[in-house]
């Protein structure tokens, strides 16, 4: 089970994220979470949105280099040691994560966490094993 | 009191300049035709007969060798002497696709050796002078043509090469140099690695004698200032011999042209007419004492002038002022020379569009080229490694294609300016020919 993020190139310069984020929001899209990874030169700007598609069609006509990456989602009680578990799970099953980031939401007690790695069905079926509840696109969308 | 390593030679009356290329000229071509198949091919298909040679004056009815004649020719093509006779070849820089290979007996390294003398003795080089040569050696002719020019003066030679400050320094103080042949780049930047070390004291440089790349009138000032020397600009390439084709004298307002050795006409690069002295055009050489590489009527695509005003030297020969552009795309970058054309090779066959822009600019005295490339939703990855791992790959590709080292920097997309739809491919804000 995986959720569908936006992935954007962008420029290390003043104005770019401030103007794909107003794209978005004109196009009535919301943003449920955001990261950035930056270089000297460029940076990467990873979306979860409420609407995908609308976001990257809005996207890819300001002239967007703009790419859904499939990630996984994992709700985790928002209490201390919430995330070691699920981190400890990926070290102890050789999954190597290439980057994460975590938002969360005013109406639950959880916290959620994105997790991009080079195997998702594998990170998946271990995080299901032990339990741990993963974040549907459904779930997303219902944010 | 004015010296010359040839004078005879280099204050010849015009009369007797005339008289030696008309004779040379038409030795050089019955040499070509029948030792050379490729230009006599391009001189059947012109009509053109040696019989049709019979002065300087029927020089234009010759056809033009071009650089793309010499790619396709490459590499024993435009020989006129079989490769036993040949001692040296010298190449272009840079290009792994389009360089260019000249071949030399010893007769013409010998004289290649003469007109860098003659430029070292008109910078007021002597036997008595230690003559520090900080261009390149090796497959680059302004190491080897300075170093032969100044062992013909019979000064002590420092063969150097270029690059290490820290010893070229050592060595100008240690052995108290006296002349110093590099680009004029890297002499400002010595200039002012001497200043910021405290060591304008110590140096007892007199002239420099500078080159293989463009530079300005405030350059040479600034240079001239802070070494307390005489700047000298030298012209040469490696397709005519290398270094040492034309040369400044002590009046220092253009390059006397060795006119025995070669002959200069300027032309318009559009019609390929000749055009008449002192009108600005395309420079065309013509060698005409060379065995082993002599090319006829080659196109430089410099953009000069030339100019047969007295000269308060006393040489005769004709002068080419600096060249003020180029009648093609060609960029001179750190003295290598750098056709956008094969940047967009390197781009397109990485995967990327041919929405570059190539920007030269000059800091602390060195050129700097950067290219930047719009991303595409081909290249792109949502993993900061896979894009840095793509750029270090095209920088790769562009050093082993250029031989210099290229920034590339990937920008989004549309973001490169655009004049009349099409991007401005080069900027080069060193203002080199103002």
């Amino acid at each position: 089970m995986t959720i569908k993020q936006l992935s954007i190139f962008v420029e290390n310069k003043a104005g770019t994220v401030s103007s794909i984020a107003k794209s978005i929001a004109d196009a009535g899209v919301s943003i449920r979470a955001l990261s950035v990874a930056d270089t000297q030169e460029f940076g990467i700007l990873r979306l979860i949105v409420s609407d995908v598609d609308k976001a990257k069609d809005v996207l890819s006509e300001n002239d967007c280099v703009v790419s859904v990456t499939k990630v996984i989602g994992v709700q985790i009680p928002d209490v201390p040691g919430g995330l070691s578990e699920v981190l400890a799970l990926m070290s102890e099953n050789g999954i190597n994560i290439e980057y994460l980031y975590a938002f969360i939401t005013i109406s639950g007690q959880h916290a959620y966490v994105v997790l991009r790695v080079e195997d998702n069905e594998k990170a998946a079926e271990v995080l299901s094993k032990a339990g741990i509840k993963l974040v549907s696109q459904e779930d997303i969308d219902a944010l | 009191m004015e010296n010359y390593y040839q004078k005879e030679i280099e204050t010849a009356s015009y009369e007797q300049i005339r008289q030696m290329q008309s004779e040379r000229l038409v030795k050089t071509v019955n040499h070509v035709y029948e030792n050379n198949e490729y230009y006599r091919n391009l001189m059947k298909k012109k009509g053109v007969t040696p019989d049709d040679i019979k002065s300087v004056d029927d020089l234009h009815k010759l056809p033009f060798l071009t650089k793309d004649d010499l790619r396709e020719a490459y590499p024993y093509g435009l020989m006129s002497k079989p490769l036993s006779e040949c001692v040296r070849i010298q190449s272009t820089s840079g290009t792994t696709g389009k360089r260019v290979v000249a071949f030399y007996t010893q007769h013409d390294i010998d004289l290649w050796e003469d007109c860098c003398a003659r430029a070292i003795v008109a910078a007021g080089g002597t036997k008595e002078d230690v003559c520090q040569v900080c261009y390149g050696y090796g497959l680059f002719t302004g190491g080897p043509g300075l170093n032969g020019g100044s062992h013909k003066v019979g000064c002590l030679t420092l063969p150097m090469s270029s690059g290490n400050t820290d010893r070229q320094l050592q060595f100008m103080t240690d052995l108290e140099a006296t002349i110093i042949c590099c680009t004029p780049s890297y002499a400002a930047y010595l200039a002012e690695s001497i200043y910021e070390q405290g060591l304008r004291d110590k140096i007892k440089l007199k002239a420099g004698i500078f080159g293989a790349e463009a530079w300005t009138e405030q350059m040479r000032k600034d240079i001239e200032a802070k070494l307390g020397i005489k700047a000298y600009d030298i012209y040469g390439l490696t397709e005519i011999c290398g270094p040492g084709v034309a040369f400044e004298c002590s009046a220092q307002s253009g390059m006397h042209v060795n006119e025995d050795h070669f002959i200069a006409e300027i032309i318009n690069p559009e019609t390929g007419e000749v055009l008449p002295e002192g009108e600005k055009g395309e420079l065309v050489f013509t060698c005409i004492t060379k065995e082993a590489f002599p090319v006829i009527r080659y196109r430089t695509k410099d953009i000069c002038v030339l100019s047969r005003e007295k000269c308060s030297c006393g040489r005769t020969h004709v002068k080419m002022a600096k060249p003020m552009g180029r009648s093609d795309d060609m960029l001179i970058v750190k003295g290598v020379n750098v056709f956008p054309s094969q940047i967009e090779e390197v781009l397109l066959k990485q995967g990327l569009t041919s929405n570059y822009q190539i920007i030269v600019d000059r800091e602390n005295h060195s050129d700097t080229i950067e290219v930047r490339v719009e991303m595409t939703p081909e290249l792109f990855s949502d993993k900061v490694n896979d894009l840095s791992k793509k750029e270090k790959e095209i920088n790769a590709a562009l050093k082993s294609m250029l031989g210099i080292y290229a920034n590339v920097r990937i920008v989004e997309p549309k973001s490169i300016v655009r004049s009349e739809g099409k991007a401005v491919r080069v900027i080069d804000k060193r203002n080199l020919y103002n």
